[in-house]
C-alpha cells in the first residue's frame, strides 16, 4: 500500500533527524549549540513521526490530535530552550 | 516485532532505573527519574492499562519531576553538596534486588487469583470506566483516605516554614520578565491546559481519565501561572485557600455519612443516584487534588526579602 510506504519513508525520516538531535545533543560543545540541536532537529523528527503515524489514522479527529500533540511539543520545547538557554546565559560562569 | 518492542523497553526502564539511583549527582539523578517515569508510563500504556500510565505521566513523571527540580534548586541556592555520595550502596541494592527476586518467585509460584467480576457489577456503579468504578464506589475507603493523606503532606510541607515567615506567600519569589517568552507560556498554556484537564475528569467516568489525572493536569496549569508571575502564590491563612483544599475530603466524607443517614452502608453509593453522587465528588477531589498538588510543589512560604 502506498500509505504504509507513506509511514515507513516518513517515520524513518524522522528517526534520521532524532538521531542526528542526540548526536548534535552529545557532540556539541556548549549549552546553546546543543539546545540548537535538540529544538530544530528533534521537533523535524517529531513532526515527520507523526506525518508518518498520520497516514495510519482512522477519522479526522486522530490527525487533529496528532497535529495538536506536536504543536504542543514544538510549543514547550521553544520554550523550554529558551528558558535554558537564558538560565545559561545568566549563570555560564558558574559551574553545572 | 512488538516483542523487540517489549523488550527494548524493559531494558531501558533497568537501564534507566540504575541510572538513576547509581549515578553521582542529584540532578542526574532527578532527570533519570523523569525519563524513568516516562519509560514505566509507556510500558503501562503496552500492558492496556492507559489510566495507570496516565497517572504515572502525570503524577509520577511530571509533578514528582517538578518537585524534585525544585527541591534541587533549593538545595543550590542553600549551596548544599549535591554531588556527594555519602556511603557505599551495596547493602541496599542487595536488599533491593533480593526483594525483587522474591516477590517475581511469588508471581510465579502463587496460583493466579480468580478476580472478581467488575463488569457484571459495573451497570450498578453508575460508570462506565472499571478504574473509577472501583477507586469511587468499590473502594471508596481507600480514595477517601488517599485524598487525605494528600492534605496531611501539605501540612507537613507548611509546618517547614519559620514561625516569622507563617504568613508570608506560599513558596520561593519565582522571577519571569513581562515581555518574556516564560510570561506568554504562561498566558498561552492555561486554556489548552484547563480544557485538558477538565475532559480529563469528565471523560474518567465513561474511559480513560479521572479526578487525579485531571487534578494533576489542572495543578501544572496553576504552577505555569504561578512562575510566570501571572498568578500571585497565595498565603496560608487564605479562607478560600483552606477551603479548596479541603473541599474534595469534605464532600466525599459527607457523600459517605449521608449514605448512613439513609439506611446504607458508610460510602455506598445507591445505584440511582451513583452517576452523578460520583461526579460531583470527582468534581471536589479534582479542585482539592490541584491545589494541594500544586501547593506541594511550590512549598512552605518564605521569606519574602531572603538575604536580610
Amino acid at each position: 500500500m502506498i500509505f504504509d510506504l507513506a509511514t515507513y519513508v516518513l517515520t524513518a525520516l524522522g528517526l534520521v533527524f532524532f538521531t542526528a538531535g542526540t548526536v548534535g545533543l552529545i557532540r556539541f560543545p556548549d549549552t546553546f549549540s546543543r539546545l540548537h540541536a535538540l529544538t530544530k532537529a528533534d521537533n523535524l523528527g517529531l513532526g515527520f513521526i507523526a506525518l508518518g503515524v498520520a497516514f495510519q489514522v482512522e477519522s479526522l479527529a486522530q490527525i487533529a490530535t496528532l497535529a495538536l500533540i506536536w504543536a504542543l511539543a514544538l510549543l514547550a520545547a521553544g520554550t523550554v530552550a529558551q528558558l535554558v538557554a537564558r538560565a545559561a546565559l545568566t549563570t555560564s560562569q558558574e559551574d553545572e | 516485532m512488538t516483542l523487540a518492542l517489549d523488550l527494548a523497553l524493559c531494558a531501558l526502564i533497568l537501564g534507566v532505573a540504575l541510572a538513576a539511583v547509581a549515578g553521582a549527582g542529584v540532578f542526574r539523578a532527578v532527570i533519570f527519574f523523569i525519563t524513568y517515569g516516562l519509560f514505566v508510563a509507556i510500558g503501562w500504556a503496552r500492558l492496556g492499562a492507559y489510566d495507570v500510565a496516565l497517572a504515572e505521566a502525570a503524577i509520577g513523571a511530571g509533578l514528582t519531576g517538578v518537585l524534585l527540580l525544585a527541591a534541587h534548586g533549593r538545595l543550590r541556592r542553600m549551596q548544599a553538596d549535591t554531588t556527594e555520595r555519602r556511603s557505599p550502596t551495596l547493602s541496599a541494592a542487595l536488599a533491593g534486588g533480593a526483594i525483587a527476586l522474591a516477590l517475581g518467585w511469588a508471581w510465579f509460584a502463587l496460583p493466579a487469583p480468580q478476580p472478581p467480576d467488575v463488569a457484571q457489577a459495573l451497570p450498578q456503579t453508575g460508570v462506565g470506566n472499571p478504574v473509577t468504578a472501583v477507586l469511587l464506589n468499590f473502594r471508596a475507603w481507600d480514595t477517601l483516605l488517599e485524598s487525605i493523606v494528600l492534605l496531611a503532606a501539605l501540612l507537613g510541607v507548611w509546618m517547614l516554614a519559620r514561625d516569622a515567615d507563617w504568613n508570608a506567600p506560599l513558596g520561593p519569589r519565582y522571577h519571569a520578565r513581562p515581555d518574556g517568552v516564560l510570561a506568554y507560556f504562561g498566558r498561552f498554556l492555561p486554556p489548552i491546559g484547563l480544557s485538558f484537564g477538565v475532559y480529563l475528569v469528565w471523560a474518567g467516568a465513561e474511559s480513560v481519565g479521572g479526578a487525579f489525572q485531571g487534578g494533576t493536569v489542572l495543578a501544572g496549569v496553576v504552577l505555569v501561572a504561578m512562575m510566570a508571575q501571572l498568578l500571585r502564590p497565595p498565603r496560608v491563612s487564605q479562607a478560600m485557600l483552606r477551603a479548596a483544599l479541603v473541599l474534595g475530603p469534605g464532600v466525599f466524607l459527607l457523600s459517605g455519612l449521608a449514605a448512613v443517614g439513609l439506611g446504607r452502608e458508610f460510602l455506598s453509593l445507591s445505584p440511582a443516584i451513583a452517576k452523578s453522587a460520583i461526579l460531583i465528588i470527582e468534581a471536589a477531589l479534582t479542585i482539592s487534588i490541584a491545589v494541594t498538588l500544586a501547593l506541594l510543589v511550590i512549598g512552605p512560604a518564605e521569606d519574602p526579602e531572603p538575604g536580610r
